[in-house]
């Protein structure tokens, strides 16, 4: 199945509070969110950060905003107080959630690889 | 009750223009200067305190109690007085921090020097650290607030009910501690417009509008640029953003003409969402918002519309964010370059943990940088970095001089070791009655 990369489909912001991780999700063309709802689960953004995120990731829906909030909790080291990372904010995890694969939103019209 | 302006009455629109001049205590202060002198703005807000500031600050004014407010409040003061006393606007800020009357002091001071006519409200109230029974659990995990280490304050966050009386003072600065971000922006939204602030669809509107406006130029394309990708025109020129709000609470979101930056309805709901924990129930002093109907129009280049807010009645309790002291953080690094840098760094690495077993303390090595071979044109070159946190200062400096020691006794080539110890303070949050709580207005003259 054709792959593509989240970067070039949707821009991310991350935000904080304590140890919880707050990632928002826009596609770039709002034709794309039902595909983004679709395929950007609570599940698949776990997995992309693996054992990084060591509680369950919660999604929001925002449809007035095409937009999708992921609350990670338990995502960024013990928060700011206690992180050890170069980024204790984990203001780069927005960053990172892009460079996800997901299904092409065209996977019907696209040559399979 | 404050008088409008004259030249905002004679375009007879009763909206108000609200500016951001700080999103946090780091920011840019030209900008601001800049938004007050030809921005035509009623009111500008600072918001310049960030969850840890207060706790620090609570400790600077400990050793030294002339202290305690922003660092930078009389470079902020000094830049902006004389152009905003001259405009007529009015600056609303919670750069007091854990000394709201220092700095309502020293802004006196400074106006006086500069030969102008100022009228500073200072906001107290917030700090309840007295009257708090350090063995109430947190809400975090119910251990009791001082469990972990000294507690060094404990704030309540004020809502907008603290400061209309500030407001109403006719001062021209209205400086506080803490209160909540948004409602820095709504009770000078209320004062003006008349609003009332028992009604939550009301706060609703004001408390949106604050929390698209407290972040400062993440609003018009700061932390948004990405080349060739989401580009951003003239980063370097960044210009802050203001809200045109009517009684109805509908706003325009806008930014100065002739600035950089970029705000369009990206980068607006970038700032909507923004650390927004359940998009139905944004807690708040003031208001519970709720974000499900907001609609972002864009309706000419870096003006977008902002409508349906809603929110349901206030909190009865309010949040006190209670800091501790959580000892220190390590930081050390040192440069590699050339063929074979990342090996050394790694082995770097492993000599540096061998060497601090004894410490018993987690450490946290990374090797970050160009992580290049030395291909043609490329300089190779990596960085070795070892964190660790530590209860006592002297385990924090036994850290970096294992790292400073790597220039005899580590690798080959290893170059430009830095430093650096922290001291780290833990956050914690408890509920408070709003009867606990008594804010209190104080008046300071210059003439």
């Amino acid at each position: 199945m054709s792959e593509v990369r989240l970067y070039d489909y949707a821009h991310a912001r991350a935000g904080d509070k304590g140890d919880t991780s707050i990632l928002s999700v826009f596609p770039f063309t709002d034709g794309d969110y039902p595909w983004l709802v679709r395929e950007l689960t609570a599940e698949r953004v776990q997995q992309h950060f693996g054992e990084e995120f060591q509680a369950e990731v919660r999604r929001f829906e925002v449809p007035n905003v095409q937009g999708l909030q992921f609350v990670c909790r338990q995502a960024l080291a013990g928060g700011v107080t206690t992180s050890l990372a170069l980024d204790t904010h984990g203001k780069s995890l927005s960053s990172r959630l892009l460079a996800l694969s997901l299904p092409s939103p065209n996977a019907a019209e696209a040559p399979s690889t | 009750m404050f008088e409008v302006p004259e030249e905002k009455a004679n375009l007879g629109s009763n909206s108000v223009r609200i500016g951001s001049g700080a999103g946090f205590a780091g920011d840019r202060i030209q900008p601001a200067v800049d938004l007050v002198r030809e921005g035509d703005l009623d009111d500008l807000v600072l918001e310049c305190l960030a969850e840890r500031t207060i706790a620090l600050a609570q400790q600077r004014r400990r050793s030294d109690p002339s202290t305690g407010f922003d660092s930078r409040a009389e470079q902020w003061f000094r830049a902006l007085l004389p152009v905003a006393l001259d405009r007529g606007t009015r600056i609303v800020s919670n750069l007091g921090a854990a000394n709201p009357l220092g700095a309502g002091r020293l802004a006196i001071g400074i106006a006086h020097e500069l030969g102008l006519l100022c009228r500073v409200a200072v906001v107290t109230g917030d700090d309840v650290l007295d009257a708090l029974d350090l063995s109430t659990p947190c809400l975090e995990d119910g251990r009791p607030l001082d469990a972990r280490g000294p507690v060094v304050s404990a704030n309540a966050y004020l809502g907008a009910d603290a400061i209309t009386p500030a407001l109403a003072t006719g001062a021209d600065l209205v400086l506080t501690g803490r209160v909540a971000d948004p409602s820095l922006f709504l009770a000078p939204l209320a004062d003006r417009l008349g609003w009332d602030l028992s009604d939550p669809a009301t706060a609703a509107h004001g408390t949106l509008v604050g929390h698209l406006l407290e972040c400062g130029s993440q609003l018009t394309g700061g932390y948004f640029a990405d080349p060739g990708h989401k580009d951003v025109p003239e980063l370097a020129r960044l210009g802050y953003p203001w809200a045109d709000v009517s009684a109805n609470g509908e706003a325009l979101l806008g930014k100065l003409p002739g600035t950089g930056g970029l705000l369009d309805r990206r980068t607006a709901r970038e700032q909507l969402l923004y650390e927004i924990s359940d998009p139905g129930a944004y807690l708040t002093p003031d208001v519970i918002l709720n974000l499900y109907g907001v609609t972002l129009t864009e309706t000419a280049p870096d003006r977008v519309q902002v409508t349906g807010a809603a929110g349901s009645s206030r909190p009865d309790q309010l949040k006190v964010s209670v800091g501790y002291q959580a000892g220190h953080r390590a930081e050390a690094g040192i440069s590699y370059a050339g063929p074979g840098c990342v090996e050394r760094a790694r082995l770097a690495g492993d000599v540096v943990r061998q060497r601090l077993a004894a410490l018993g303390k987690e450490l946290r090595i990374d090797v970050v940088g160009s992580l290049s071979d030395g291909a043609p044109g490329e300089v190779a070159q990596c960085w070795l970095r070892v964190a660790g946190l530590t209860q006592s200062l002297v385990e924090a400096e036994t850290i970096c001089h294992e790292v400073e020691s790597l220039y005899t006794n580590g690798p080959a080539g290893g170059g430009g070791v830095r430093t650096h110890i922290t001291e780290v303070i833990g956050i914690l949050s408890t509920l408070v009655d709003r009867d606990a709580v008594t804010p209190t207005t104080t008046v300071l003259e210059a003439s």
